[in-house]
């Protein structure tokens, strides 16, 4: 019995050491207005606990949730085009015409009034940039128009637009400028797949050069799983081992798997460093006995980006699959290999399916922390075995492509919380332990 | 199946297998192990890259990272920084844990999945949200903006151990205390915390390492004022691997070791004071 008055109506016996012996056995004896009395005893408590819980609730939406719904809301939200150049597709619209034609003078009209606008806000480079997502060399076209558009008083603008830029005069710098018509749209999650809008305006694949980011959501998901499937194997061993020992062997091992656990991630990346670069430990040493006559190329590749991962992440493994297989009695293998099962059969079907829920929680975990990572592929990993952080990084920073930025990191937190519900659902998150 | 006691009817190839099992379990240790224990060595090299064997030994780049104002200062941030988060998650972590530790209360569970969350979700994609938010917010490039997000990625570590410690606790003993009188703040600070406060420190310490090891939000989130050590680190790693680096991580290596102490002293007082025999 944990707490308040609630659970001595549910239970039927009462325990007379928890103190409720003074109350009368619940039943059909037992009064409305004690009954009253109790639930609001109860209400009262979840009250004082929900009141006890409300900061920190606060805190994570303001710290956490808010963040989060932040990136949700910029990887389809992007305001940038279609408030910029209100007066154009106001023309557009009334146009109407087919995609593969020019717009007529009102629309060219509209672009001057437009731009003549975000000149003077100042926001022209912003609309210049964001039309360069969409088709590199419109920041170009864009600006160009724009420096000279004061200089011009009235029209006709379809001259003056295609004698600064004739790109202004091809139905394709059109169609660019019509499929960012809407303030909201998917064309982030597009790119995000290798997919575009074209100029007719349907999804179409990228052409193959630039197919960059479905190639690196494979590597993402192949490299956690191999780093998954390492852990398992290592972890399980080592779980095994901590299970089945003494118990002051057990704690001694224990520290020694909580030592990395506790190093810092840095530290541990550049432990990896030292030791697998061209001029590091392991080199030199199988150098210097001979073993091999030039240095391993053991960095900046796939297998430095194995090694430290499963490195970093084996612990993750350890913990949850030797929490379940200390609580296997021993007394069940005994039992089988005493009913005639051979020692393999009695581990294969006694002893794993009771490892399962540990194994199956070890496993998810690692995976999903690997799918995040970010620093130790980008300091141990070669060009082509950056993962998904790495470019969501490189958008928000280099690319300054913040909307798709935003796209990669919703996918990523959807396949995360995919995995995180199935986690729960087959251990429960309120029984995660830490060491 | 014990490893350790005899096994008068094992065959020769079971002996064979738990031998090559032994065998294998010390390998994994020394994969485990010997990366942190390589640093040492060479942290103490004299010469000014990362050259193996070693020519001359020296402590001149555990000098350099106390004295050169660079590391100087990434090191005080990395303080204040771990510091405040701390207070943070500690304080409205455990307030938050008393109250999930009520039995039966509506909505724990979804409560208790929220409160992890910011351990699964991919810090990453937490900086970059971050990054977006607190820009509106004006706290982008700011201490302040590092230590909300480095509260909340400590706060499972403290929701997860202070429910832990209070799920053995005995509510009998506050609502005695409630009974002889003592008010409900007087119960609490009397009866419970003494109970419960190895957990609630182990979870600050949890916090504490999280945010002391935390370097993703501060590239988002940092200023150029704003480097801490693992920041520093980073930069480094990335620019010229200098001796100093090995230097700052054989020094957080012995603070793990630290914290690590604590926690098991923390963790066999808990068990002590609870009277649970493990």
């Amino acid at each position: 019995m944990s707490s308040d008055a609630p659970a001595l109506i549910e239970s039927t016996t009462i325990d007379p050491a928890s103190g409720g012996g003074s109350l009368p056995p619940p039943g059909p004896s037992l009064n409305d207005d004690l009954r009253r009395r109790l639930r609001r005893t109860e209400w009262r408590g979840h009250l004082r606990a929900y009141l006890l819980i409300a900061p920190l609730l606060i805190f994570v939406l303001v710290s956490f949730v808010l963040p989060l719904s932040t990136l949700v809301y910029k990887s389809f939200h992007d305001p940038v085009v279609p408030t910029g150049l209100p007066l154009t597709y106001k023309a557009l619209r009334e146009w109407g015409g087919p995609r593969d034609e020019v717009p007529t003078e009102p629309v060219y009209a509209a672009l001057a009034n437009d731009m003549k606008a975000a000149k003077r806000d100042g926001r022209a480079a912003e609309i210049a940039s964001r039309l360069n997502i969409e088709a590199s060399g419109l920041r170009t076209t864009f600006m160009r128009a724009v420096r000279r558009i004061d200089s011009v008083e009235s029209g006709p603008w379809k001259p003056y637009f295609a004698g600064v830029d004739p790109a202004w005069e091809s139905p394709t710098t059109w169609a660019t400028v019509r499929n960012l018509a809407d303030t909201n749209h998917g064309l982030f999650f597009l790119s995000a797949l290798d997919l575009r809008k074209s100029s007719q305006g349907d999804v179409v694949r990228q052409p193959a050069e630039q197919r960059i980011y479905v190639e690196v959501f494979i590597r993402t998901i192949g490299i956690s799983a191999l780093v998954a499937l390492l852990c398992m194997a290592f972890g399980f061993a080592i779980a095994y081992l901590l299970a089945h020992a003494g118990d002051r062997t057990a704690n001694l091992l224990m520290i020694l798997v909580l030592l990395p656990f506790w190093t810092s991630l840095l530290v541990r990346t550049t432990a990896w460093i030292v030791l697998l670069q061209k001029e590091g430990v392991i080199n030199s040493m199988l150098l210097g006995i001979g073993a091999i006559s030039q240095p391993l190329p053991m960095m900046y590749n796939k297998f430095g980006v194995a090694v430290a991962m499963t490195h970093i992440l084996l612990p993750f493994a350890i913990l949850p699959m030797y929490s379940v297989m200390r609580q296997i009695p021993p007394s069940f293998v005994r039992a089988a290999r005493s009913l005639g099962a051979s020692p393999t059969t009695a581990f294969l079907r006694v002893y794993l399916p009771q490892c399962a829920p540990g194994v199956a929680a070890g496993v998810l975990l690692v995976f999903i922390i690997a799918l995040g990572y970010y620093i130790t592929p980008a300091l141990v990993g070669g060009a082509g075995d950056q993962m998904i952080s790495y470019f969501i990084a490189d958008n928000l920073t280099r690319a300054l492509n913040w909307g798709l930025a935003s796209a990669m990191g919703v996918l990523v937190l959807a396949a995360v919380l995919l995995l995180y519900w199935a986690y729960d659902k087959l251990v429960g998150v309120t029984n995660m332990r830490l060491g | 199946m014990s490893l350790r006691t005899r096994h008068p009817y094992e065959t020769r190839l079971q002996r064979w297998g738990r031998y090559g099992f032994l065998v294998l379990c010390t390998l994994i240790f020394i994969f485990l192990l010997a990366p942190i224990v390589a640093v040492a060595p060479l942290a103490l090299n004299d010469d000014p890259y990362l050259s193996f064997p070693i020519r001359g030994y020296s402590l001149r780049w555990f000098v350099e990272v106390f004295t050169d104002p660079t590391w100087t200062l990434a090191i005080r941030n990395s303080l204040l920084i771990g510091g405040l988060a701390t207070l943070l998650s500690t304080t409205l972590g455990t307030l938050a844990a008393l109250g999930l530790s009520h039995s039966n209360l509506p909505g724990r569970r979804l409560i208790m999945a929220l409160l992890i969350s910011p351990m699964i979700v991919p810090v990453i994609i937490l900086a970059v949200g971050a990054y977006f938010f607190y820009s509106t917010l004006g706290i982008a490039n700011s201490i302040a903006g590092i230590v909300l997000a480095h509260a909340a990625l400590g706060l499972p570590f403290v929701v997860i151990t202070v429910t832990a410690t209070l799920s053995g606790f005995d509510h009998g003993l506050t609502r005695a205390a409630r009974s002889l009188g003592a008010s409900p703040f007087t119960a609490f600070r009397r009866v419970m915390l003494p109970i419960v406060w190895p957990g609630v420190l182990s979870g600050a310490l949890f916090a504490f390492g999280t945010s002391f090891d935390e370097v993703v939000v501060v590239l988002f989130l940092g200023g150029p004022e704003e480097r801490t050590l693992p920041r520093q680190m980073w930069t480094g790693l990335r620019e010229q691997l200098s001796p100093a680096i090995l230097a700052a991580a054989v020094l957080l290596v012995a603070f793990s070791v630290g914290l690590l102490v604590i926690l098991e002293i923390l963790r066999r007082r808990n068990v002590a004071m609870r009277g649970i025999r493990e």
